[in-house]
């Protein structure tokens, strides 16, 4: 029971951190978007203020993880093991393909459609299969 | 009073990704996994999250602005153009590769382990690319 409740409470959670997010700041919980407002300084948030926000957000996801891994039975995750050139190249194409084209699973996947943007909608698509092309190559290799 | 309000709904999400099992690389290699023993829980992630998000922006963007600022910062681009088919392929196949996305490899810094950083570090390298390409094109 608890594999089909985690998910379900999880994905409200994730929903209505993404309403707060709209209804408090205006603004789209774009994980990818935000992060390169936080680190780069040639974006429409240069005010001190704007990068702070977007700061402590960031700060607030692995605190987060930790409460519900402290609050809950769930196991904290095993990492590894990774092929190092598959971590370097997998980790080099998401930050490239996230800023080329403007969002990830958070910011196309969740807001994006629930917004019906049919741009998000193609994005997810393209993104999903692409990646499940990919674990069925990868695991043939 | 904006960075308090931004850490609480960062603590939110990061909570909601760890209790759906996102920052479970090997759950959502599962998940992507559709050939092979498929574990279809992100899915429901997935859909509750959407369908939450869809009633909730209904409600909120009814508002002339939010809470603590003058508008929303809605996206106006509504174009699918290559760019976007571009990068939607290379962050699905990055996603493949390793199963981490953006959010979940941030919350993944929560447990302290080497595999999380490193990808952090190489994905801000990877945004930093994209962006010097993209004054060039």
């Amino acid at each position: 029971m608890s594999n089909i409740i985690f998910p379900i409470i999880g994905g409200a959670f994730i929903g209505v951190a993404v309403i707060s997010l709209m209804l408090i700041l205006g603004h789209i919980m774009g994980i990818s978007g935000l992060l390169w407002a936080a680190v780069s300084n040639k974006s429409e948030s240069n005010s001190l203020d704007d990068k702070l926000w977007r700061w402590t957000l960031i700060i607030g996801l692995p605190l987060g993880t930790l409460l519900a891994h402290s609050l809950t039975s769930i196991a904290v995750p095993e990492q590894g093991p990774v092929n190092i050139v598959m971590l370097l190249t997998g980790a080099f194409l998401v930050g490239f393909g996230t800023k080329l084209g403007n969002g990830c699973t958070s910011g196309h996947g969740v807001c994006g459609i629930g917004r019906l943007s049919i741009r998000s909608l193609v994005a997810t698509v393209i993104f999903i299969l692409v990646a499940m092309i990919t674990v069925y190559g990868a695991g043939r290799i | 009073m904006k960075s308090l309000t931004s850490l609480i709904v960062g603590v939110i999400f990061g909570v909601g990704l760890a209790l759906s099992g996102m920052t479970d690389r090997a759950k959502v290699i599962g998940f992507l996994d559709i050939f092979g023993e498929w574990v279809p829980d992100l899915l429901l992630v997935m859909g509750v999250a959407v369908c939450t998000t869809y009633i909730g922006f209904r409600i909120v963007l009814r508002r002339q602005t939010p809470l603590f600022e003058v508008k929303f910062f809605l996206p106006s681009n509504r174009q699918v153009d290559i760019r976007l088919i571009t990068g939607a392929s290379l962050f699905g196949l990055g996603w493949g590769l390793v199963g981490y996305c953006p959010g979940p490899v941030l919350s993944s810094l929560a447990y302290l382990q080497i595999e999380p950083l490193i990808f952090v570090i190489m994905m801000l390298i990877g945004m930093t690319a994209a962006n010097r390409l993209r004054r060039h094109l």
